[in-house]
């Protein structure tokens, strides 16, 4: 009994303090997002005392109402998940055969080139995203070889920077070690002899890759794409520091009722918002996912 | 000819000579099996037969066609794995539907095909599982008939009962040979373990550090083991070696040291001094108390070391006077309780002339 109870309190012992760190952290700040949504926004920005003149509770569905009717925050709600669907399906397909050679390589490179891929990191965010600013711009190599080539075209000299173009491929250079490491984690435990028996069977090498190392490879597609998308999908630093005044996205508008225009409710509601659609967005994807893998299972795809 | 011909095959990896200029005739329907320790070049030569490997030297003819520019999807040639290598995301069906996809065959013949595949490894109605809802037996069953639904010339089987326990394996074994006695496919099989061997095959092919040693039917090669190396890799042996010292017609003596001179039959004669083994089975050696020998030509004192009672049969070591260990098997077909010997008794050893057999060196 003694041995049980202790085991009882080692488990507590071991798993509660990160508990403890997610509730506060988490699930209180996330509750206090959920009350702020209801309430009604302060003169001077902030929040309105919780209870009114009358000393009623001052909860309302205003800001849920203002974001239903003002179709500007659905079209950047719309536009953010394009972009953040966009560099999700940038990154799968650069990532992919990045993550096969890493996995097939020989065991003594394999380390080095993981080390390569999350090297970027060892840099501070923002300073890598500034450096973009300096590659994109006007007087750099890149910048003036596709004028010069548009200008054989006949094309109008552009600006990379501060573009759609711009917050786009630093989308996907941000999240690319997010899709290659979980596909890479995957693809190392394939087994081999199951690509010698397809192709014993008959299978040609894209057959091979398609009906068995990329449905076997699908739980890291998932897992590559929701740590891509969730981040894309809600990112501001991005689209504030290398796009133009039409590239905001939703990121930016929260943290703009947040900081600038200080309505604290409404800037909840749109945070709140795009919890429910990453959510939303994952579950469906897992689900249809599953589908995916069922049917190639009864050999019907 | 034969279907399968394998000519001065050679593969080499580095310094290391894995398959040594092998020759092979493998016949139509035959059960053919290339036996050897790990690493004497026997999976390496059964995946150039499959195509994973290409040799380095000499060809394979199927049918008489070269195979060298075939890939292995493009051989009609199916591998049965030791590991099985079933897709863990197909279900049966789906498994045994691949090949049939592969050769893009009509969806009507393809249900057929699989129903019947299924049947022969008496796994109807187990369409719907997934690999890891079956035995180890039955995923073995799904991988044989993966690989027989598409009806191919020849199958190589690698080891494919080494994951099984004793008594499936032997289940197994029976029904191997049903399976191929009913499909007429040729199997080449591949196994180190020489029960396995003997019980199965038509033919075997002993192999030892990338050579072909001998090439025989298993009674054959249990009797007259032609190498040191068949005649105590092939069961158990006392292998007794010497000079030749007397060479009458038909029958030698070879002198064994710290055992004597032992006769034994050879065809044709021997010339005298030249080296010689003898390979004589446990179960040809009689034990007898001293003096009641039933045998005349080879007779020789000796001192029960220890024995292994195996229910069936015991197996007795024995040093003999002058010091060579031997060994004798014998059956525990007497009623009651079987006791012949026990250590420390002073037994005598003999056997006939033709028991053993003669290797020359």
């Amino acid at each position: 009994m003694a041995a049980r109870t202790a085991q009882r309190w080692g488990k507590w012992l071991v798993s509660g303090p990160p508990l403890l760190y997610l509730v506060v952290f988490f699930a209180v700040p996330s509750l206090i997002m959920v009350l702020a949504s209801f309430r009604t926004p302060g003169e001077f920005g902030g929040l309105a005392p919780l209870r009114d003149a009358d000393g009623n509770l001052d909860l309302n569905l205003e800001s849920y109402a203002r974001f239903v009717t003002e179709p500007l925050y659905w079209e950047i709600f719309l536009k953010s998940f394009w972009y953040a669907l966009l560099t999700t399906l940038i990154c799968l397909v650069m990532a992919y055969p990045l993550a096969v050679l890493i996995a097939r390589s020989d065991r003594k490179y394999r380390d080095l080139l993981l080390l390569l891929v999350i090297l970027p990191f060892w840099s501070n965010f923002l300073i890598r995203v500034y450096a973009w600013m300096i590659i994109l711009g006007p007087n750099a190599a890149f910048a003036r070889a596709v004028n010069a080539t548009l200008a054989l075209f006949g094309i109008e000299p552009v600006s990379l920077l501060f573009s759609a173009f711009a917050v786009l491929v630093c989308l996907v250079y941000v999240h690319l070690p997010f899709m290659v490491l979980p596909l890479y984690a995957n693809l190392e435990k394939h087994d081999q002899t199951l690509l010698d028996a397809a192709q014993d069977l008959g299978a040609n090498a894209w057959q091979r890759f398609w009906r068995i190392t990329f449905p076997l490879s699908l739980p890291g597609v998932y897992a590559g794409s929701a740590l891509v998308f969730i981040p894309a999908f809600g990112i501001f630093a991005i689209p504030d520091i290398l796009g133009g005044p039409n590239d905001s996205l939703i990121g930016n508008v929260i943290k703009q009722q947040f900081l600038e225009t200080r309505d604290w409710p409404f800037g909840s509601v749109l945070s709140i918002v795009l919890t429910v659609c990453a959510l939303a967005i994952a579950g469906i994807a897992a689900w249809v996912g599953q589908r995916g893998v069922r049917r190639l299972a009864t050999g019907d795809a | 000819m034969a279907l399968l011909e394998i000519a001065n095959v050679t593969r080499r990896f580095g310094d290391f000579v894995a398959v040594d200029g092998v020759s092979l005739a493998i016949e139509a329907g035959e059960f053919f099996t290339l036996l050897g320790p790990s690493g004497c070049g026997k999976t390496t030569l059964l995946r150039m037969i499959a195509g994973f490997d290409l040799p380095d030297a000499g060809r394979i003819l199927l049918d008489g066609e070269d195979l060298a520019d075939r890939p292995p999807e493009a051989r009609p040639v199916r591998t049965v794995f030791q590991s099985y290598a079933l897709f863990p995301h197909m279900t049966v069906q789906g498994n045994v539907a691949f090949p049939l996809k592969m050769a893009k065959t009509p969806a009507a013949e393809a249900a057929v095909k699989i129903a019947e595949a299924l049947a022969d490894v008496r796994l109807t109605g187990f369409n719907n599982r997934f690999p890891n809802e079956l035995s180890g037996g039955q995923r073995q069953r799904v991988a044989i008939a993966r690989a027989l639904v598409t009806h191919p010339t020849v199958l190589l089987l690698d080891e494919p009962l080494a994951a099984l326990d004793a008594k499936l394996r032997e289940e197994m074994q029976i029904e191997l040979i049903n399976m191929q006695k009913e499909v007429g496919i040729t199997f080449v099989y591949v196994t180190h373990d020489q029960t396995e061997a003997l019980a199965l095959s038509h033919r075997i092919a002993v192999m030892n550090r990338g050579k072909v040693e001998q090439v025989d039917p298993p009674d054959q090669l249990y009797g007259y083991p032609k190498t040191r190396f068949v005649a105590e890799f092939i069961g158990t042996c006392n292998l007794l070696t010497g000079p030749v010292t007397d060479a009458a017609p038909g029958v030698v003596s070879v002198n064994v040291s710290d055992l004597g001179a032992v006769k034994v039959v050879a065809v044709p004669s021997h010339p005298r001094g030249s080296d010689a083994a003898i390979a004589l089975r446990p179960e040809k050696v009689r034990l007898s108390a001293p003096g009641n020998a039933p045998h005349s030509d080879n007779r020789f004192a000796g001192v029960v070391t220890g024995f292994l009672y195996q229910g069936d049969v015991t197996v007795y070591m024995v040093r003999a006077a002058q010091g060579h260990a031997m060994e004798a098997l014998l059956a525990n077909s007497g009623s009651g309780l079987a006791k012949f010997f026990e250590v420390g008794d002073a037994v005598e050893m003999s056997w006939p002339a033709d028991a053993g057999h003669f290797i020359p060196a």
